[in-house]
């Protein structure tokens, strides 16, 4: 009773926070209604039992990246009139990809109906893994059945990354950077003296 | 507890309603008078230390003085800057405060007093603590003026710096606890050390990581002194700039229940939680509630010391600190523990 409950309210938010992502004015707003809808996520899965994605859900979406997100959405110099100026030139591009997405809707729900695959029980759960908790099962199968994929995938992000900050990054030969050991190493005798002029006298340093 | 209510007839559902709603209460009422208390433990603390007397008009010893100061912001006017962004701005100090009371429900008070005693119970800390940034991102970007939108920035920067070192010291913890179950943490440290210290804490290779984890919690809590997003010499006071009355007070708390918070789980990750800190039938008499709670204000102690004694960071000194001194340490560690567990033969 409070599953079904629980399960209306998270799916009814999921799905009303993103409509609202795509139909508020300001991207700010889109983007905090995109966090609620992950939240909501989260909540969906934590009702299937996979309480481990949950959390990953969470601290990785809403906690990383919906926050670099907001952080450069909110840097943006909104310019509103400029925005819906676009809206004929992009509306093809946009309906093609509409079509290509309910096209895999259709798909997936063919598939899924088909019942080829083994996804879960119809009632909802899941269907229980190997270890006796959703992290140990996980980890189970990333470490040894799927363990070439898992670290391929590693190996993938890694040259991503680096290949990322190697694109983006350019020497300043103008700036000035700190010697931080040089900096902690210095004492106070290194830099001040003590001295005690006469009247009238000036010092030399 | 659903037992207790169970017994008074009524059926499970409305038992475990009950029991969770009476158990909420429980954990929020004592900590919002425990947030009071320790704001005012924090002014003496920072009074103390500076030679001065503190708050002492308001009560015996100026005891009330939170009080009085909670009564005075819930009788002033809300001003909503006009420019504002009305909804967002009202919203934001009340994710902030939600946020902070919403992680308690996974700290053990007792062996078998924990509101929520789930699997994942590190995890949902993590993912609790970096719901955090949005109270103050979204503060800064809609009072519409420019302290505060700086402020923004820098807490944004500041919490995910800190978080992914944060996230490695856990793993250190986990691996060696074999669980991320707070209670199971908890029980994972009695007589961890020669058999009678209760306490990763006293084990050479994860006291570093406590030591980078106490300051990381500084970090993370926006604490002096690290306390960049509030820098009154730089940006008045950061996001609370355009704040008054309840909502100015919601950060206030919300403030210090996450450095409770922060104490809370140093004591329980590092300093044996609930157990005593030696493994001796005698000490098993104070009961758990009271070992957690002298832990809390220890470290709440050092928290005040080290925001009365220490300098503000630079903001560049703030990031290298995170992203190249805890972070490759951090990572070091994770390296170094697994390898010893792994030789040990701790997962056979």
């Amino acid at each position: 009773m409070i599953q079904t409950l629980a399960f209306y309210l998270f799916a009814t938010l999921v799905v009303a926070s993103g409509a609202i992502t795509i139909l508020a004015r300001n991207p700010v707003h889109s983007v905090l209604w995109l966090i609620v809808a992950f939240f909501n996520g989260a909540g969906l899965m934590v009702l299937v039992g996979a309480e481990f994605i949950a959390m990953l859900l969470v601290i990785v979406y809403v906690g990383a990246v919906a926050v670099l997100f907001l952080f450069v959405v909110m840097m943006l110099d909104i310019d509103f009139a400029e925005l819906r100026s676009g809206f004929v030139k992009n509306f093809p591009l946009g309906f093609a990809l509409a079509l290509v997405l309910l096209t895999e809707l259709i798909l997936g729900v063919g598939a899924y109906r088909a019942g080829a695959m083994k996804l879960g029980t119809p009632d909802g759960t899941a269907a229980t893994g190997l270890g006796t908790s959703n992290i140990e099962a996980i980890g189970a199968l990333l470490y040894s059945r799927y363990l070439f994929l898992f670290e391929a995938s590693g190996i993938i992000l890694l040259v991503a990354m680096i290949g990322a900050i190697v694109l983006t990054h350019r020497e300043r030969k103008d700036s000035r950077g700190q010697n931080i050991s040089q900096q902690v190493r210095r004492r106070p005798q290194d830099a001040t003296r003590n001295m005690s002029p006469g009247v009238g006298q000036g010092v030399e340093l | 507890m659903t037992q207790t209510f169970q017994h008074w007839g009524l059926s499970f559902g409305a038992a475990w309603g009950l029991a969770t709603i009476a158990g909420i209460l429980l954990i929020a009422l004592p900590l919002m008078l425990g947030v009071a208390m320790i704001i005012y433990a924090d002014r003496k603390i920072w009074a103390a230390m500076a030679l001065r007397r503190g708050p002492n008009v308001v009560g015996p010893f100026g005891l009330l003085q939170s009080f009085a100061d909670g009564l005075k912001v819930f009788l002033q006017e809300t001003i909503v800057p006009s420019a504002a962004n009305k909804g967002l701005f009202l919203i934001a100090p009340i994710i902030t405060f939600t946020v902070a009371l919403m992680a308690w429900a996974v700290i053990p008070f007792n062996s078998g007093a924990i509101l929520a005693d789930i699997n994942v119970g590190l995890l949902y800390i993590l993912a609790i603590s970096s719901l955090g940034v949005y109270g103050v991102v979204i503060a800064g970007w809609a009072s519409n003026s420019k302290y505060p939108f700086f402020s923004a920035m820098r807490a944004a920067a500041q919490m995910i710096s800190y978080e992914v070192s944060i996230g490695f010291i856990l793993i250190c913890v986990v691996l060696w606890a074999g669980t991320f179950n707070l209670n199971g943490i908890v029980l994972a440290q009695k007589g961890h050390v020669f058999g009678f210290i209760n306490g990763f804490v006293a084990n050479p290779l994860l006291f570093p990581l406590w030591v980078m984890f106490l300051i990381s919690g500084m970090a993370e809590t926006a604490r002096a002194p690290f306390d960049l997003t509030e820098a009154e010499s730089e940006l008045v006071a950061g996001y609370q700039t355009e704040y008054s009355s309840m909502a100015f007070a919601l950060y206030w708390l919300g403030e210090y229940a996450n450095v409770l918070l922060m104490c809370a789980l140093n004591a329980v990750l590092f300093w044996g939680g609930y157990l005593p800190p030696l493994d001796i039938p005698i000490l098993y008499l104070v009961p758990g509630f009271v070992w957690l709670l002298l832990k809390i204000l220890f470290f709440f102690f050092i928290f005040s010391w080290v925001k009365a004694t220490v300098p503000r960071y630079r903001y560049d000194q703030l990031m290298r600190l995170g992203w190249k001194v805890f972070l490759p340490l951090s990572l070091f560690f994770v390296f170094l523990i697994s390898g010893y567990l792994m030789a040990t033969g701790h997962f056979a």
